[in-house]
Formats: structure tokens, C-alpha cells, sequence
């Protein structure tokens, strides 16, 4: 068992991979010589050599279609594109390519690519480096959307994902690489030290896509949440001595029905978080499902806490950042309905 | 208007062809010359070696059949009588399915009349296990290849013989036995995937090449440039095509960019061979295409063709170019029609007359209608396409999932559940 944070589970487990398999090649922009710029692919190149974990040019179209190609071929790329920001030139080839190969050849052709990228706020990255744009492919068929909030989920999930014939979002929430946050930006920043999370084993595990994380038993009120949210959720539960059930999504496709509603239909209650923009945003697909699955069990209507409908902005960052009094607002207000 | 006319040499151009419907076409601007004294250089040339064959037209026939010049390929006879008849197989088969179309049988349907040199001849030019990454007018490497006709008609008949089960639109195939990849109807999206195969081969130590095609107006799209672009980078094994038809749908050519500038040269810039070809001239095309996989193959990289012809017909059967060009267009193209061109230089060389190649047409001919009706008896849109409407949930994803499952049982088609 070893101590990491998000950063070294998401980098042994890319080593891991790159030496139990070699079609597993990792590309992106400065992933290589340098390492990434938040050091997730560290090291790579000088353990496993240029060929397995290169830079390549500044054009997200570019990585994914040549991934898409090689994936076809039969290697398992495994690409980062630097912030999921950067993403949107690529989204053709996601949307159009990668997702629909596999269907629209009847299997004759498939994408088993990985595309890890970092996501979210906090950081001072203004509207070009914070986004939260995961409701853009959890919306497209044939691709699946996984998001971990902690190092231990980060490598079974990230083992899987590699590992499956589907192409996958890795959306790595950056807020979280280096420690928990809950969302208070005031406070010293946490290491994953303090977490039972950052405990890592030294063997492999592999987390099943689709399978939620009962964070935090409760019967009160249900809290549907994933990434950084998780963590802020659970700080404004505590600080508020609120009984609610704290689910961690950990994989928005394919996504785990059964234990969000055997949750709700205990508590009545529902909640949904999440730090992207709020309209036609994942939470919209939570709150409609859990309508369709639970109404009969739910004593108030479901409530999204997101950010606003805006860019997400540099100097107001706090301001958008939908932080534990927001959360807990929320939470009382549905707790209050009768 | 902010300002007199007369103040300011600036005004926004417009491109526009040189003709439109009631024009009389005249291409007289063209010089059809032998090969504009471009010698073939060595497989392993500087790219900036290739500069003059970029703006020129490299050629080996002239009109009358008549082959010569240093691009002369060693081809045999009976390589050339192949080709002879997948490009009159791709065009009687192409006739068939648009008049198939026209009679309700099948949605849609793309012709490639005029350009089957460029798909046969390069085809041939390479070895069954090249990947190609074609667009939705490569129907001829299919047939070049000997893809049973039947599994094509009847994936444009949107029926159960369709090893994709009816997925696509038709004329988009898909075959890896082939080496034929999915097509997508998203132009240029293929041609940086084709970089990703070519690199996976160079990865593997494999021998084998990517080849992919783009249209003159799919040339704007970013793919374009990330694929020449990463094919330079890492050197990737690949032969990267342009077939400029003259026509993106209604758009001429200029709207691509390309009155200043041959499409060819765009690959220059990105310090790869280039070469721009009569695509009507089966030998050249055949051997540019040599000397692109063969630079390749040695470890030369990628190579940019420029295929210079002319859409004979619409861009489908949705189109009617009668609104945008004159009809006589196709026929007054100065660098004529493939399949004559091609049938004319076998006679001079006393290796095919036309009693042969008559007979031939009609022994495709047959063939054609023949295929034709056993892919219609498995059904089509007209008919029923007997595909089964559960398998419109399956292969989203390797495995089913609850999510399509629960859609599949609403829908009424059955469940996977046990």
C-alpha cells in the first residue's frame, strides 16, 4: 500500500499499462520529454522510450484522429488532451469517429482509445482552463464518461477504462489532483495524505464502469455528485450535521441506476451537484431519471446545485464555484419541502 | 458604402467558375501537354525535389494512347486489362444502382463516373494488405479488389445482406478483409485516421501503408491540414490523395482555395513529396502511385497526389449539376474520359480491339443485372429490408448495456435479459 495523490495513482497506472502491454502508446501535447504539465505522464518516456509516451503537435483534431486510426489497427492509445478546454477541435472525430465506428461497421472496425483530460476550476484557469464540458459526451452514444474523485478510484477506474474495447472519457477533475477540496479556496490546501483514498494499492484493481461509490451513508436526503463536487458536498454535509447519502457517480455512462434509486427511494430526497454550467448540463439527465425512476418515493422536488450559466470567470471564480453554502442551501431547502 | 468608389483599391473577391449553365465551356486555357518534362526522380528525393511535379501535371499518355516519358510504368497487359474492367465494372455497376435510385429501390446513390482511374489504378498499385481510407467515391478499389458486387448492392439496398445491416447510407462500405475502411459520410475525417494506421504500422514493424483520399473541397477542412501536418512529424507510411474533380457539390474548385495554387503544392509546405497527375491517365496515376507506396515502404514517408479530373456526373442522386454548370462541361474536359483513354492505348499497344471490349461490356453488363437481382431478392428500402429492428440497439457498445436494453423493450423489439 502506498501513499499517492491523484497524479501518482493516474501515472503508475499508465506505467503499469505501458509495461504490461505494448500496444499501449500515450500521446499529447508535452506529455513526452517533459511529462505533462501537471506531470501525469512523468517519467514515461525515459522508462519505457519514445515510441511508447510521445509529444505530439498543438492540434486536438490531430491527436484523436491519428488515435482513432491506430486504434483501428489494433494498438490502445491512451492520449491526453492538456485541458478538456482544448477539446472542442477534436469533437468531430469524438463525436462523428471514435464513437460511431464500432456501430456503423457492425463491429468491423472499433476505437478502443482512452481520452484522459483534465477538468473543472479552482485553479485560476479563467474560462479556457476550467471547464466542465462532460454533458457534451455523456450525450453522445458510444462513448463512455468516467470521472474519479480520488487517487484509489482514479486507478481502478483508469485500469478499465484503458482496458475497454469502447472509447472512453477519462475526465481527471485538476481541483483534486494534489488533495481533497472542499471547496472553501481560503483554507490550506489538503494532501491526499488525510484521506483513506490516498491509500493506493500496489497491485492492480480494475473498477468496473457503471458501479457509483456510497461515499457517505444517510437517510435524510440523497446527494448525487462527482469529481470535485464530491468533496464539497461532503464538507457542507458535515458542517451542517446533515443525515444525507452521498453518492459518487464515478462513471456518468455508463451510470449506476440501481444505487442511485434504491438511495432515493430510501431517503425521499434529491439533490444534484455538479460544477458544470447548469443548463442541458448532466444534472438535467440525473434529475429526469431519478423523476422517472423514483417519483413515487420523493417527498420534494429534485434540486441542481451547478455553476451559473455563464463562462466560468478569473476573478470571480468563487463566485461560480458552486461551494458548500450553495450546496447546503439547497439541501435545506429540499429537506425543509414538504 | 462608407466610401467612394474611387478612394480605395479594396473590394472583397468572390471566386466563381468559369462557366455556368448557357455558357459554352471552354478549357482552352488548358495546354494538354505530354508530361510538362517532369522526370521521375529517385523514391527517396528531397521533398523540395518534387516542387516542379507539384505545379506541373505528370502524364504518360497522350490522347491518342500513345504511352512514353520517364513516368512509363512496367505494368503487364493482363494488370491493364484488370484494370480495364473494374473501372467498366465500377461504371455499369454505377449506372445500375443510379437507375435503382431513380426507380425507389434505394435511398441514395453516388456515382464516380470519370474518376475510376484514379481509385483502380491506384489500387492496383498497391498490395491487398495497404489500408485504404477511402471517401464515399472509391467504390472502385472495392471492385479493383474483387469485394463481392453483390455484398455492395445489397449494403445500397439497405438490406439483409448487408454485413453493416443497413446502418450507413448507401455507397458506404466497409470492409477489413478488404483493407476498406468504414466510410463516413463527415468529409476528411478519414484522412488523419489513415496517419494513425500508417503510424501503428510503422509501430508494429509491419510493411504495410495507409492510403487515403480527400476531395479538392474537403481540402478547407482541418483534417487536411493535421494529417499532412502529422504525417510529416513522424513520417508516417502513407499515401495521402487529393482527387480534385473541379467540384464540391456546386462549389468550383476556387472555393477551395485552389485558383492560386495547386493542390498538390499544398503538401510542399509541410516538407512532403508532391505530385500532381492526370487522373485520367491510368498508367500515370498507376505510377505516381508506385513511387508514393514505394517511398513509403522505404522508410521515405508520406507523399501528397493531386489527381486532376473532372466529376462526370452530379455530386448523387440528390443533386442536379444542370443548375450550377453548363451540361457540356464533362464532355469538353480536355483530358477526356478514363475508361477510353485507357481501352484506345491497349489497342495501340495490339493487346485488346474492340470486339473484345464489347463483348466485355456485355459480359459486365450481364453480370451487373444478374448480381443486381439476387441482392434485390434480400430485400430493400422499397421492398422491406428484412433487417431485424432489435439489432438497432446492439453494437453502441461491445456489450449491451441496461440503458439501450430498456430502450429496446419500450420500443417493443425484446430485451437481452435472461
Amino acid at each position: 500500500m502506498a501513499r499517492m495523490n491523484m497524479i501518482e495513482a493516474i501515472r503508475s497506472t499508465l506505467a503499469y499499462q505501458l509495461q504490461k502491454d505494448d500496444d499501449v502508446l500515450i500521446f499529447g501535447e508535452d506529455v513526452g520529454y517533459f511529462g505533462g504539465v501537471f506531470r501525469c505522464t512523468d517519467g514515461l518516456q525515459e522508462t519505457y522510450g519514445l515510441k511508447r509516451c510521445f509529444d505530439t503537435p498543438i492540434s486536438e483534431g490531430g491527436i484523436i484522429g491519428v488515435a482513432i486510426g491506430m486504434a483501428a489497427a489494433g494498438l490502445r492509445p491512451v492520449v491526453e488532451i492538456q485541458f478538456s478546454d482544448y477539446i472542442y477541435p477534436a469533437y468531430d472525430q469524438i463525436a462523428s469517429e471514435a464513437a460511431r465506428l464500432r456501430y456503423r461497421s457492425n463491429g468491423d472496425f472499433t476505437a478502443p482509445l482512452t481520452i484522459r483530460t483534465p477538468v473543472g476550476g479552482g485553479i485560476y484557469g479563467g474560462e479556457t482552463h476550467s471547464q466542465s464540458p462532460e454533458a457534451l459526451f455523456t450525450h453522445i452514444c458510444g462513448i463512455k464518461s468516467v470521472i474519479p474523485s480520488n487517487p484509489y478510484d482514479a486507478k481502478g477506474l483508469l485500469n478499465t477504462a484503458i482496458e475497454t474495447n469502447d472509447p472512453v472519457m477519462f475526465f481527471e477533475p485538476k481541483r483534486l489532483y494534489n488533495g481533497p477540496f472542499d471547496g472553501d479556496p481560503d483554507k490550506p490546501a489538503m494532501s491526499w495524505d488525510s484521506s483513506e483514498l490516498g491509500e493506493v494499492p500496489d497491485e492492480e484493481y480494475r473498477i468496473p464502469l457503471g458501479e457509483a461509490r456510497t461515499i457517505r451513508e444517510g437517510n435524510a436526503i440523497t446527494i448525487l455528485a462527482y469529481g470535485t463536487m464530491v468533496w464539497v458536498a461532503e464538507a457542507a454535509v458535515r458542517s451542517h450535521g446533515i443525515d444525507a447519502e452521498i453518492i459518487d457517480l464515478r462513471s456518468l455512462i455508463p451510470l449506476d441506476m440501481k444505487t442511485i434509486s434504491a438511495s432515493v427511494e430510501k431517503t425521499g430526497r434529491c439533490v444534484v451537484v455538479h460544477e458544470a454550467t447548469r443548463t442541458s448540463g448532466f444534472g438535467a439527465e440525473l434529475a429526469a431519471l431519478v423523476q422517472e425512476h423514483c417519483f413515487y418515493s420523493l417527498e420534494a422536488p429534485v434540486q441542481r446545485v451547478t455553476g451559473w450559466d455563464t463562462p466560468y470567470p478569473h476573478a470571480l471564480e468563487w463566485h461560480y464555484f458552486p461551494g458548500q453554502a450553495r450546496v447546503a442551501a439547497a439541501l435545506e431547502q429540499v429537506l425543509e419541502a414538504a | 458604402m462608407t466610401k467612394d468608389e474611387s478612394d480605395t483599391n479594396s473590394d472583397l473577391y468572390i471566386p466563381e467558375p468559369l462557366h455556368r449553365p448557357g455558357d459554352t465551356p471552354d478549357f482552352s486555357h488548358i495546354h494538354v501537354r505530354r508530361n510538362d518534362n517532369l522526370e521521375q526522380p529517385d523514391v527517396l528525393v528531397d521533398s523540395y525535389e518534387t516542387e516542379r511535379h507539384a505545379g506541373g501535371l505528370i502524364r504518360v499518355m497522350d490522347m491518342q494512347g500513345v504511352a512514353s516519358g520517364p513516368w512509363l510504368p512496367q505494368v503487364t497487359p493482363d494488370i491493364l486489362r484488370k484494370g480495364l474492367r473494374a473501372m467498366l465494372l465500377t461504371r455499369l455497376m454505377d449506372d445500375r444502382m443510379f437507375a435503382m435510385q431513380r426507380q425507389g429501390k434505394l435511398s441514395f446513390y453516388l456515382k464516380s463516373r470519370g474518376e475510376e482511374a484514379v481509385s483502380v489504378a491506384q489500387t492496383l498499385a498497391i498490395r491487398k494488405t495497404d489500408m485504404v481510407f477511402p471517401t464515399y467515391r472509391q467504390q472502385g478499389v472495392l471492385i479493383a479488389r474483387d469485394y463481392p458486387m453483390k455484398r455492395m448492392m445489397c449494403q445500397c439496398l439497405s438490406n439483409a445482406g448487408d454485413s453493416s445491416l443497413g446502418r450507413q447510407m448507401p455507397t458506404m462500405y466497409s470492409s477489413r478483409e478488404y483493407g476498406f475502411f468504414s466510410i463516413s459520410g463527415n468529409l476528411g475525417t478519414q484522412f488523419i485516421q489513415s496517419v494513425g494506421w500508417a503510424m501503428a504500422s510503422a509501430y508494429k514493424r509491419r510493411d504495410d501503408l495507409a492510403m487515403a483520399y480527400i476531395g479538392d473541397g474537403s481540402t478547407a477542412e482541418g483534417d487536411f491540414h493535421y494529417a499532412l501536418n502529422f504525417a510529416s512529424t513522424y513520417r508516417a507510411p502513407v499515401v495521402l490523395n487529393i482527387v480534385n474533380n473541379q467540384w464540391a457539390i456546386s462549389s468550383f474548385q476556387g472555393i477551395a482555395g485552389g485558383q492560386s495554387k495547386t493542390f498538390a503544392s499544398r503538401g510542399l509546405g509541410y516538407g512532403l513529396a508532391s505530385l500532381r497527375v492526370d487522373g485520367n491517365d491510368f498508367l500515370a496515376v498507376y505510377a505516381v502511385t508506385r513511387w508514393a507506396a514505394e517511398r513509403a515502404r522505404r522508410g521515405g514517408g508520406a507523399t501528397v497526389i493531386e489527381h486532376y479530373t473532372y466529376r462526370a456526373e452530379g455530386h448523387s442522386s440528390s443533386d442536379d449539376p444542370s443548375k450550377y454548370r453548363p451540361n457540356e462541361e464533362a464532355s469538353a474536359w480536355p483530358y477526356g474520359d478514363p475508361i477510353e483513354r485507357l481501352k484506345q492505348h491497349l489497342i495501340v499497344i495490339g493487346e485488346w480491339d474492340d470486339a473484345r471490349h464489347n463483348a466485355l461490356v456485355d459480359d459486365l453488363s450481364t453480370y451487373v443485372r444478374d448480381t443486381y437481382k439476387e441482392a434485390e431478392a434480400l430485400g430493400s428500402i422499397a421492398a422491406g429490408t428484412g433487417i431485424d429492428p432489435k439489432t438497432m440497439f446492439e453494437g453502441v457498445y461491445e456489450h449491451m448495456t441496461p440503458t439501450l436494453d430498456e430502450q429496446a423493450r419500450v420500443s417493443g423489439v425484446g430485451t437481452w435479459r435472461e
